[in-house]
């Protein structure tokens, strides 16, 4: 850096270079927020898909698996697992853990009772629904 | 040291050497349940492990953040801490909290955990490092306000450098953005809109400041170059970072129900966001090469170089490496991701702490410099931790690759669990290197206790 660059106009640049960016980030957050009523599946936020939405949070499911790519890398992508499995799979497989199974990835049982596995089943419907611009690739996640 | 009040950065610092260890000892517990499955099941689940493991490194990089501050603040600002017995008292407070915090999810199932916390209060917990109880994270804020205060209140009586303004922003901003942890809508999409505001404005955001002023306080002193040179490369540097950054957001607004017009700003300013970094590796070198003195602690001198270069590969290198769109397409969420996060975390934030613990704990003792022999072996530790977290990321990234060809690319996808069996040598590899990691920081801590000759007394 030259001489003629000095430190105060370094830190104009800094605050100038900060707040526009802020600013322009801003604009497009409130143009998001414009725009992604059309692809949140918003229309199908029952009172039950919330509710499993909280099933979800409370038994920490992001600790090991991902929804759309982010959480835990440990156990399979359950944003698409809707329309992998089916909603009485996810049931049943949910209802049958942990496998046991010597030297398997083990999965707790979490003791929901059928409200809350439906709830959360309808919770993974919605999310399936979200327009994810195409992602995953394919049906595997 | 010069101020007395500067003694209470200590204790933050010896509770984040501690928390650092727990976090790697919980790594390698996850690192053997990737291939063996069942190891300590039911006791620790993998989700249980795996919050322990970023909850704590959060908690230690706080710790380290504040011992940091209260150590720099004084000496920037030229006056004593406003109140070092309130430092003191948050040390404890956020000691015995985040302590709280990690047992309660070690011993009670975390059902149960948001249960008795307040969590159908306010829903706040289950999203990724924002696990913590509605109670830790209010006391999270708690301890920051006050934290912020303390500083606040030195900096307005004393002598204002950049150093302490830019750590000081990056610190209200750290305070600011955690806030969004509170809002917790139903709506999946504006969750993780939002969500990202303090996962990303932290850590590509404000921590690089918090990163920045670290490192350009440590130079001062190691170096002795003038202050106007290392401060001007500071803002230059922080100005790029905030510049390609704040929109840089948008690289995590591809999948998830957001515009597709995210993809083109996300991928064009993320892929900006390695030319801080890589200003800082060009910054850390060129003043220990332009150094008027030979300061007698070599140790903290190489921790800021290796900050500076594993930052730029971890968090530049290997951030861009999976940032653009049509890549992130297949690599979104696969062991790629893991790759990232690991090496960008130590690089950029657990090494810069481990430099200023390496420059100011043998000032707290009493001392300049630790002896030759404390320093050898806190170098040797140095290497061995860098080294294997090359090689925990390396590892990673093969297995990332393989995995996103089995299940994503290839023309006859194969299911997650499939893949994963098919990829194991490389998680038993890093967990060999996780070993070398744990043996690296256990010399690291050894290096405290050798003694032998020292040299003369700070001033």
């Amino acid at each position: 850096m030259s001489g003629t660059f000095t430190k105060s106009m370094a830190r104009n640049i800094f605050y100038g270079g900060t707040v526009f960016f802020a600013l322009l980030f801003l604009a497009l957050t409130f143009d998001s927020m414009q725009a992604i009523p059309k692809r949140d599946n918003r229309a199908n936020l029952t009172p039950s898909v919330i509710a499993g939405k909280k099933v979800w949070e409370v038994n920490n499911c992001i600790g090991c698996h991902t929804l759309m790519g982010e959480g835990a890398y440990f156990a399979p992508e359950l944003g698409n697992v809707y329309k992998r499995r089916g909603p009485e799979f996810i049931k049943a497989w949910i209802q049958s853990q942990p496998t046991g199974a010597p030297g398997r990835r083990q999965m707790p049982n979490f003791h929901l009772t059928e409200q809350q596995l439906n709830d959360l089943v309808e919770f993974l419907k919605y999310s399936s629904e979200i327009n994810t611009a195409n992602w995953p690739p394919n049906i595997e996640g | 040291m010069q101020y007395s009040s500067q003694a209470v950065a200590k204790p933050y610092f010896i509770a984040a050497i501690g928390l650092f260890t727990g976090q790697v000892l919980f790594g390698l517990i996850m690192g053997l349940q990737y291939v063996i499955g069942d190891f300590l099941f039911p006791a620790i689940p993998f989700n249980v492990a795996r919050m322990v493991h970023t909850n704590l490194l959060i908690v230690w990089l706080l710790f380290g953040f504040m011992g940091a501050a209260y150590y720099m603040i004084p000496e920037e600002t030229e006056t004593e801490l406003y109140s070092p017995k309130l430092a003191l008292l948050m040390f404890w407070v956020f000691l015995v909290a985040g302590a709280a915090t990690i047992l309660g999810y070690l011993l009670v199932p975390y059902a149960t955990l948001a249960k008795f916390t307040g969590n159908d209060i306010l829903e706040t917990m289950g999203r990724e490092f924002l696990e913590q109880p509605l109670l830790t994270k209010i006391g999270i804020v708690v301890v920051a306000l006050v934290f912020l205060f303390n500083l606040t209140m030195t900096m307005l009586k004393g002598r204002k450098t950049s150093i302490s303004l830019v750590l000081m922003i990056g610190l209200w901003g750290l305070a600011v953005f955690f806030l969004f942890s509170f809002y917790n809508p139903h709506n999946l999409v504006l969750d993780k809109y939002f969500w990202w505001w303090v996962v990303h404005l932290w850590v590509e955001g404000v921590w690089e400041l918090i990163l920045g002023s670290l490192l350009a306080f440590v130079l001062i002193k190691v170096t002795g170059v003038d202050r106007e040179v290392i401060e001007k490369w500071l803002y230059v540097i922080i100005t790029m970072t905030l510049v390609t950054g704040i929109i840089g957001t948008g690289h995590h607004y591809f999948w998830i129900g957001t515009p597709e017009y995210w993809q083109w700003w996300g991928s064009v300013f993320s892929a900006l966001e390695p030319i801080p970094f890589f200003a800082m590796t060009v910054f850390a070198f060129n003043m220990v090469n332009r150094r008027r003195r030979e300061h007698p602690n070599k140790a903290a001198t190489l921790w800021a170089l290796g900050t500076g270069v594993m930052s730029f590969l971890g968090a530049g290198v290997w951030g861009f490496l999976h940032t653009l769109a049509p890549v992130n397409y297949y690599t979104h969420g696969t062991q790629i991701t893991a790759a990232h996060g690991h090496m960008a975390f130590y690089g950029a934030y657990a090494m810069v702490v481990l430099c200023i613990i390496s420059y100011a704990m043998p000032i707290l003792r009493g001392r300049a410099a630790n002896s030759e022999k404390a320093q050898v072996l806190e170098m040797w530790s140095f290497w061995l931790m860098t080294i294997a977290m090359v090689f925990i990321t390396l590892f990673l990234t093969a297995a990332g690759i393989l995995q996103v060809w089995l299940q994503r690319y290839s023309s006859t996808p194969i299911p997650f669990m499939a893949a994963q069996e098919q990829v194991e040598i490389f998680y038993w590899l890093r967990e060999g290197a996780g070993v070398m990691f744990l043996i690296g920081l256990l010399i690291y801590i050894t290096s405290f206790f050798v003694s032998g000759e020292t040299k003369a007394k700070a001033a």
